[in-house]
This record gives structure tokens, sequence and C-alpha cells, in this order.
């Protein structure tokens, strides 16, 4: 599309194909628009992060001895808003999925480049409402937002937060949509639904969860914000209004969001798995079909997150069983990514690294939802330190760790560079061993019955306090790691070959980094995914 | 040829057909994200309404039931010039895609009026929540809590406040389309985005089909 | 309890606190097997599969449905057995029984109320005789909190303008905390508390001792005249308003023939929002007391409407089955009992 001869010799991909900050800020390029989101999304993990430790630096002590409790209130409300709406939803979908459902499937671009491109520009929009909230003084009703707390009495900026993330939904929206209509439409020829990668297929279930599920927590909010700004009295009590609806409309999009996080996760893991066992998937359509499956269950159990809210009995009953369900599909999972590595050629590269620690935590994530599922287990650590460690081991060390995997299985081709392999292998190792020192004791300290969002708290949860956050340091360091190396690899690390790894997938095919069009021709599949060559073949052939 | 360069296929797309299909496929997904939009909005209505029945009914009875008649007739009518003017689009007489979009306008734009009048009319009678609220059942035997006939009617503000903002966007992109036709954009082969507009304000159409009896016509005692 | 020594549970204090332990330690064995199974095949695979030459090359694997079946089905009956078992808990601690002691509890930015029958009021402190079933009925005067005691194994979350429940038949005198468990604004973290579960002797001293000025149904009717509430609502039932001698527990009848039952929520409503429900027969000229009573008020009240109720019941807040009714009646058959006959003594007042 760009004619102008590049300055050194390196053949044309999208990342010379143009100069300049224009060409990156209204490029319609899905490989560029990645880019642009990693960058910011990057910028978020960190600013969440930041959060993260001082709080665990606060809570260290009993006493509120760093900050005082209207800053330690603002800090975890900040550090949940900043990594579910702008680090963990993005992060999977709008960066690896944006660079690399086209490719897998064969195509030029997402079906509406410019649509893509609006989607960045609404996110940093939403991002901007949000940090202007935050620099004027924050808010501080939890990212939950619960009302009648965050519509009569928080004197913080509620209205500007919750436009914020009001925007930036629909990012999300947006970014569903396209990738729904892409995998639709846009596949190469041969490209059968049952010959998609499944990195592909969890991005689709992802996107029925946006497009399905964001809308809801969009309208939420903007009923919380009328609440707040023109008392309507639609949740507030002393109006007449319920402020457990708001609670049932808050949890219908957020535990489908959890998915929003995991899913894509899981599908990184699919693809790291195969391509370091060397051999397919085993099962692959009951990963596939899991996939949905957790995408659909995933809307009919909002309400294991109100057990203890004055929910009625027989409701609480429906919403466990139901929660068990989507329990099945997960298990499917990892007992297909386990079986994939009997009698596989396994390379234990950085990648495969992660994916293995993905699995290894998000089975204990995973079974330690048995516990809050059950009711009578979960009136009792509800709302404690056990529910905290349940979702970080899910969201963290699920889907940060899908992250991870996926940025460094991916990293050549996205930039054309390798990485030093020694130190990414110790870095994946340092963010295992401090994600568990962190969060493991809060199972402990939930069970003993610490509450969680507090800022001081009894003394007697101070050893499990303690380790919680010499965990959090080691794995604060652990995560620049991988910030400093990788940058460094983009200058200095040597150039990547196109199929680095050995993998089948139609991305290894063209080059490292992609041209523009992705493929010199628009590809032709002819046979299923993850076609390795094995013994049999060879002894075939 | 003028229309030439509008129906140039884009270059991700390898012909007009993938890309008329992904465009038709990513308005409806669209609108079903718009359906959860107002569900949310019809859901904490259900919810309410249950609650309090009598408050919900007493507080539509206020409601100016002959305007609302008249604004669903007008929207239906509109759907129907709407219906026409993607059918001169797509047998290419453009003389009467311009004038069926001018109807559509005219046609939405009264519905604003009317809207506009009714919400004159609710701010009239301090029927806007908020601290000016007062309200008092016009069946003196059977009053209700204001604070409950309050809610109704942040309900309804919301929903045929959400409703009219979609109407307003509407007219917007009608405009657009106008401008667009008159430049003679549109040809049988390529009339997308008046098909896409279309889907978009039969939607449209179709929420105030739900709101009107949601709204007006739900007391059961009504005269 | 004063131990300093690491602990893995809270003291188990509570009737239900055993059986929830159990349960718990039965989810830890699973998840360490199915946790240590996934560990110990992954390394297994990984270093006897591990890749010895670029021309290793892996043997396929041939999906086999009876496999994937076979994985799916044993999760899902472990856990309906674990939702069965977690359930059966649940129904058991959100079902205060018949016999339970009540206390009033309201939540406020940021302490916890409380209210005794007997009259006694404490701040951030709860005071129990151990071995007797306690039922709180709980609200809130602003914001959503919860009233937990982990070593109760049981929370509520008490909301602003609803009663909610929680009972617990605590096993062990001492000192335990109170926490407030849902997030409630700056000082969520000192809304903390003791309960004091003492043996039944130093608990009707301690009762004695508190100075308390009337029962809460005494205080009650003290309001209820001073409110003037019973100018209209006499005791013969000639007033402008219905009687409600008799009334707690009751079905009533209001506008259009509904029927609902005159439970605490009720007559909460109708002192603060008297439009909302108007008894049939009757004109609406009832105004609201909001502003001029308080939460801790309309409980007293409640209690004097109850006091004066049918007395067939030991006094429980929702109405609660009557001892006479035969057949297994949870829920709402009880409600609509119209069971006159009862001769039951009321509790000790």
């Amino acid at each position: 599309m760009i004619t102008a001869t590049p300055t050194q010799h390196e053949p044309k991909n999208y990342i010379n194909s143009d100069y300049g900050i224009k060409s990156w800020l209204l490029t319609q390029d899905h490989k560029r628009i990645a880019i642009l989101y990693l960058i910011v999304v990057t910028a978020f993990f960190f600013l969440g992060g930041l959060f993260a430790v001082l709080i665990r630096i606060e809570l260290a002590t009993p006493a509120g001895d760093l900050v005082d409790s209207n800053v330690y209130n603002k800090l975890f409300t900040m550090h949940g808003i900043i990594m579910v709406f702008f680090f963990l939803i993005p992060s999977i979908p709008a960066i690896l999925g944006n660079f690399l459902i086209p490719l897998m499937i064969g195509a030029k671009d997402l079906a509406f480049p410019k649509i893509n491109l609006l989607s960045w520009y609404i996110y940093v929009a939403g991002g901007v409402f949000t940090l202007y909230a935050l620099m004027r003084g924050g808010v501080d009703t939890g990212w939950t937002f619960y009302t009648p707390f965050s519509t009569s009495y928080s004197n913080s900026y509620v209205i500007a937060t919750g436009l914020g993330i009001f925007i930036n939904g629909f990012s999300a929206i947006l970014t569903g949509l396209n990738f729904i209509v892409t995998i639709h439409r846009m596949r190469a020829p041969g490209m059968t639904w049952f010959r998609l990668p499944l990195f592909v297929w969890a991005h689709y279930a992802t996107s029925m969860i946006q497009v399905l599920g964001t809308p809801v927590i969009a309208v939420t909010l903007l009923l919380l914000i009328l609440e707040r700004g023109l008392h309507i009295g639609i949740f507030d009590p002393a109006l007449g209004g319920d402020p457990v609806l708001y609670q049932h409309l808050f949890w219908f999009y957020s535990h489908p969001a959890v998915y929003i996080m995991i899913l894509p996760a899981m599908g990184v893991v699919s693809e790291i798995i195969s391509c370091f066992c060397k051999k397919a998937p085993f099962g692959y359509s009951f990963i596939a079909f899991s996939s949905i499956a957790i995408a659909v269950f995933g809307f009919l159990v909002w309400g294991h997150h109100l057990f203890v809210s004055s929910q009625s009995v027989y409701a609480g009953m429906v919403f466990s069983m139901l929660s068990y369900l989507v329990a099945i599909p997960s298990a499917i999972k990892v007992f297909n990514w386990t079986s994939t590595m009997y009698k596989a050629s396994v390379e234990m590269s950085t990648p495969m690294l992660y994916a293995i620690g993905f699995i290894g935590l998000f089975t204990i994530g995973g079974l330690t939802g048995l516990f809050v599922a059950a009711l009578g287990i979960d009136v009792h650590v509800t709302d404690t330190y056990f529910v905290v460690a349940h979702f970080h081991y899910i969201m963290v060390g699920g889907a940060i760790m899908g992250f991870l995997g996926g940025i460094h299985f991916w990293w050549p081709k996205i930039t054309g560079r390798m990485y030093a392999d020694t130190w990414s292998k110790l870095s994946a190792i340092i963010i295992f061993v401090g994600f568990n020192l962190t969060f493991f004791p809060q199972f402990i300290l939930g069970y003993l019955g610490m509450p969680r969002r507090y800022h001081v708290y009894p003394p007697e949860f101070q050893v499990f306090n303690v380790l919680s956050s010499a965990g959090a340091s080691i794995l604060g360091f652990g995560y620049l790691l991988p910030f400093c190396y990788l940058l460094y690899s983009l200058k200095f690390g040597p150039k990547a070959p196109a199929n680095p790894w050995g993998a089948v997938g139609l991305e290894w095919q063209t080059s490292s980094p992609p041209i523009s069009e992705n493929f010199e021709v628009t590809p032709v599949v002819t046979q299923d995914a993850y076609q390795y060559s094995t013994r049999e073949e060879v002894k075939v052939g | 040829m003028a229309s030439h360069a509008v129906t140039d296929l884009r270059h991700h797309f390898e012909n007009h057909d993938q890309q008329k299909d992904a465009s038709t496929l990513g308005m409806w997904i669209f609108l079903v994200t718009e359906i959860m939009f107002f569900g949310g909005l019809f859901l904490a209505y259900i919810a309410y309404r249950t609650a309090y029945p009598d408050a919900f009914g007493a507080a539509s009875n206020t409601l100016n039931i002959p305007l609302g008649a008249v604004n669903t007739a007008v929207l239906i009518c509109s759907s129907l010039t709407m219906a026409m003017a993607v059918h001169s689009a797509a047998i290419g007489k453009n003389k009467l895609l311009i004038t069926f979009l001018i109807a559509t306008l005219v046609l939405g734009g009264v519905f604003l009026g009317v809207k506009a009048y009714e919400y004159h009319d609710k701010f009239v009678e301090h029927h806007v929540p908020g601290p000016n609220f007062d309200f008092k059942s016009e069946d003196a035997k059977h009053p209700v809590d204001p604070h409950n006939a309050s809610l109704y009617f942040a309900l309804y503000f919301a929903m045929t406040g959400l409703h009219a903002s979609h109407m307003i966007i509407g007219a917007v992109i009608i405009v657009v389309l106008i401008r667009m036709a008159a430049k003679n954009r549109f040809t049988p082969e390529w009339h997308t985005p008046i098909e896409l507009f279309g889907l978009y304000w039969h939607f449209v159409d179709i929420v105030w089909i739900f709101l009107f009896p949601l709204l007006y016509l739900i007391d059961p005692k009504n005269k | 309890m004063d131990s300093k020594s690491i602990t893995f549970f809270p003291e188990q204090a509570s009737s239900i606190a055993g059986t929830v332990d159990n349960l718990y330690l039965f989810l830890v064995l699973i998840s360490a097997f199915f946790s240590l199974l996934i560990a110990g095949l992954i390394i297994y695979f990984a270093v006897k599969y591990r890749r010895r030459s670029d021309a290793d090359m892996p043997v396929p694997a041939h999906g086999g449905l009876l496999l994937e079946i076979t994985w799916s089905v044993i999760p899902l009956g472990i856990s309906m057995v674990i939702f069965a078992w977690g359930a059966s808990i649940f129904f058991t601690e959100s079902r205060p029984p018949a016999d339970s002691m009540e206390i009033w509890v309201t939540g406020k930015q940021w302490m916890w109320k409380v209210q005794h029958m007997e009259g006694q009021r404490e701040i951030n402190e709860l005071h129990i005789p151990v071995g007797r079933n306690i039922k709180l009925t709980l609200t809130s005067e602003d914001v959503i909190h919860d009233f937990y005691v982990p070593e109760f194994r049981t929370k509520a979350d008490v909301v602003p303008g609803r009663y909610t429940t929680e009972w617990f038949r605590p096993t062990k005198t001492g000192k335990y905390h109170i926490f407030c468990a849902e997030y409630c604004g700056t000082k969520h973290s000192g809304m903390v508390g003791a309960v004091y579960v003492m043996q039944p002797a130093d608990y009707a001293m301690w009762l004695t001792n508190g100075g308390a000025q009337g029962s809460m149904s005494q205080r009650g009717e003290a309001l209820f005249q001073q409110l003037g509430c019973v100018t209209c609502h006499q005791a013969d039932g000639h007033g402008r308003c219905p009687t409600l001698v008799g009334l707690f527990g009751k079905p009533v009848e209001i506008q259009h023939g509904q029927v609902v039952n005159a439970d605490a929520s009720y007559i909460r409503e109708s002192i603060l929002y008297p439009q909302a429900k108007i008894v049939a027969g009757y004109e609406p000229i009832m105004p609201t007391f909001q502003g001029q009573v308080t939460e801790e008020g309309v409980q007293q009240l409640v209690e004097y409407v109850k006091s004066i109720g049918p007395k067939d019941t030991t006094g429980a807040g929702a109405p609660t089955p009557s001892p006479l009714t035969t057949g297994s009646q949870p829920g709402t058959a009880q409600q609509r009992a119209t069971n006159p006959t009862a001769i039951t003594v009321p509790g000790k007042r």
C-alpha cells in the first residue's frame, strides 16, 4: 500500500511499511492496532500493579500505618477497576486476538478495520475519564459500586469513573462484534469451523459474552449515574427502590466478565501446549465446545454472588447448582490439556512454562470455585480473603499467566525478534513462585475469617498477611523482568525466523513480522488444524 | 461512474458479497447488543411493576394515551416509508429513495415533537422524579405511595429517553443518507447503508411497540 | 482463643461450625487429590516425553469419547454431592428454629447497635447465652453492611429498607469477633465488635445489671402513645384505623383483595410507607413516620405489636410454626396459618 522504499534492507512488513506517529494513530491495520493496545494495556497493568503493591505494603502490619482508611479504600477500588476493566478484559482479546485472529483464519484484516481503530480510541477515552477521576481524588466504592453506598454515601468521583467504564464498555462491545463477524465471514477458503484453531474458538465464545453482557453493565452504570446525579430512586430503599436489584444487574455482566478474562487465556494455552508437544490437542472438539458451554452457562450463575444478600433460599440453591455445571467444561479442558502431553514430544520452552503454570494455577482456582459455590461454605467465606484468593488464582494465575505465555509465544511473530531464553524462563519461575506465595496464604486467611477490603485487621491475621506481602514483592519483581528483557529484545534481540517454534498454524506461514496484507496470497486450507507429523506418518511415509 | 468509488471493494475483502454479508451480520449483532441494553431497563421495569402494581397503574394513568397511540401510528408509518426507501434503492429509483427518506425523517420528527410535548406536560405536572416531584393518584379512593410512582416515572423517562436518543441518532443518520442519495451514491448493486439503516430504524420502532403498552396501557382498571 | 500458635481454622463455637468445617475438609481433600493428580501427570509427562532431539516425534493420541465422558461425569457426580451437602447446610442456616431467642441488630456507618427483648441495648457488643438458639433480625440505617462471626461460620447482609435474619446456636463460651463483611465506606474495617457467649446464669446476671428501662415492647408501647398512634389504632377496633390487637403474624386483606402476612417487615413498611398497603375497607389517612422514628424505634413498635398479637407463639419475629399445626409446614404454609386456638405461654419477658 505504501510505496516509499524502506531505508534499511529489511523486507517490508507491517512495522516498517510506514513511519511517523500519524501512521500509527490513524492505522487501520489490525496488527498495528494490537500494538497500540499493547502499549496502553501495559501502562494500565503497571498502574494497577502499583496500587496492588501499596495495598500489600499497608497490609504487612495490622495497623493502618502507611495510608489512612480513605486512601486505602481508594487504592483497592482503583486497583480493581483498572485491572478488571482496563487490563484483564482488553488484554488478550484486544492485543493477541486482534493481532492473530485474521492471521489464523487467513484473512487480510478484521471485518471492520475502522471500527477496530475506533474501539481503541473509545478504550483510551474511557481510560482518560477514569484517570481523570483518579487524579481528582479517586473513587472509594470498590470496583463493584454497590448501592446505596455508591449512589448516596460515597464522597468520591463515582460519576466520572462510572462514565469511564461505561465508555470503555463500547470498546469491548465493538471488539466482540468485529471478532464475531470476522470469524463468520472472513475465513480463508477451506477454513471450516472445525479447522479453526482453538484460540479462535475461545475468542468466539469470549466475543459472545462481550456482545451480550457488556450492554447490561452499560445500562446498569447509566442507571447508577442517574441515581447518583438525580436521585431517581431506582436503587435507593428510602425511595422505594431495591439496592439488591443493582447487584443482580451488576453480576449479570460481571460474572460472565470473568469468562471474558479466562476464555482467551484458555485459547492461548491450547495453542502453546499443542505446539510444544508437537501434536494436536487431545479432544479438539471437546475443548472447542467447552468454550461455548462456559460462555452460555456463565450467564446463568450470577446469583452465586448474592447467597448472603437476602436473595431467596431457593434462588440460592438454583444458582449454586448451575455454578457446578460451569465447573464441568473447565474440568474437561484441564483433562484434555494434560492428556495432550501423553506420549508427546515435550519441549520446555518459556511459553510452555507459562502454559503449565496456567494449568496448575487454574486448577487450584477452579477447585476453590467448588468451595465458594457450595452454599454452606460460601456463607462463611464470601466477602473474605478466601474469595480474594480464589479470583486472583483465576484472574492473575489464569488470565495473566495465559497473557504472558501468549506474549512470549507470539513475540517473535509480532516483533520479529527473539528474547533471551534464560531470562524468560527464570522470570516465569519467579512469577509462579511469587504468585503462590502471595495468594495461597489468603485462602487460609479467608477461612480464618479475615474480611476483604479491611484496612486494619486483628493482629492474629498478621502472619499470613506478611507471607502474602512477601510473595507480592517477589511477584512484582517477576513482572518487571519480562518488561525489561522484552523491551531489550526489540533492539538487540536476534531476528526471528518466520516459524521459530516449528508450529503449524497459518500465522506461522507468513513472515515475522507479517506484511501489512498478512499473506502474499490468500492461503487455501486443505487440512485440519494442528497437523504435526507423528511417528505413524513417518512409518507410512 | 460516481458510484464506483463507493462500491469499491475494501482491500481486505475478497468480493462484494463477502463485504455485504459482513456488514449485515455486523448490524444484526449490533442490534442484539441493543436488545441487551434495553433489556436491563425492561428487567428493572418488570421488577418494580411486580412490586408496586398499584402505583405503576396509577402513574401510568396520567400519561396521555391518545398522544401515545398517535405516536405509535406515526412510528409504524415511518417504518413503512423506510421499507419503501430500501425498496426504492434496490430498484434504483433515486428520487423515490430521497422522497421516502425525507418522509421517514419527517415522521421521526413528528414523533420526537409529540414526545417533547408529552415531556413538557410531565414537567408541568411535577411528574419528573427529583426534588419537585409531586404525585397524587387521580383515584382518591386508592392513593399510592408517591415514591413508587416516582420509580415509575424514573423508568418512564429512562426508557423513553433512551428510545428518543436512538431516534435522534437515527434522524442524524437519515440526513447523512439523504445527502449521499442526493449525490447519487446508491445503486441497485450497492445500497448497503440504506439497508442497514432500515434494520436499525425498524428495531427502534419495535422497541416503541413494546414501550407503548408497557408504559401507557398497563392499568387494568383504566377506564 | 488466646493461643498465639498458627491455626488454619477459626474456633468452632456454634452448632453448625463443625458441619461447615467437615464439608470444607472434604473439599480440601478433593482439591488436593485433583491438584496433585494434574500436577503429577504434567510433571511425569514433561519428563518422560521430553524432546530428546529435533527428530523426536510424538505418537498421535486418538481422542476417546469414553474417556471424555468419564472425566465429565465423574466431576459432575462429585460436584453434585458437594452441591447437595452445601445446600443442606445452607437450608439449616436459613431457617431459624421456632424457639429462637430474638435480638435486633441495626447497622450504621460504622457501628452495630443491638437491642435485646428485655430492653438492654449495646453497641458493638453482643452478649448471648451459650446453648440457646439465637435469631438476629438485622437492618441498616444507611448502606449495606454484613454481620459476620467467623467462629459461628455464618454471616448475613444487613440491607437498608428490609429485615434480614441470621441465626446460630453458640456452643462454647468466650469472646468472638464481629466483622462487617460488606464494604460500607471509610471505616469499614473499624466496624467490628465482639460477641460474648456466656453461661446462662451469667447472662441472666448481665441482663439484670444492664439498667434497661423497660422491655422493647414496653418502650414500643410508650412510643405508640407518644407518636399518637393510639388515637386511631384503638384497641377495640372503633378507631379510624384497624386495630392492631391480635394482628401480628396473621394474614391481612388489603386493597384489591390481596392478602399479605402481618410480619415484622409489613409492620415496618406500614409505619414508614403507610400508603404502600392499605387495609381493605379503610381510608388512606395515615401519615408517614419517616424521620420521626428511628429504625430502633420501629423495632420497638414491632415488638409492641407482637406483644399484643395472638398469643400462640413463643414470640419469633417472622411467623413461626404453631405447635398445634400438624404436618410439615415450612415457609408459606405457616404464613397463612390462621390457627386461633394456640395456647402456648409466651417466652419469658
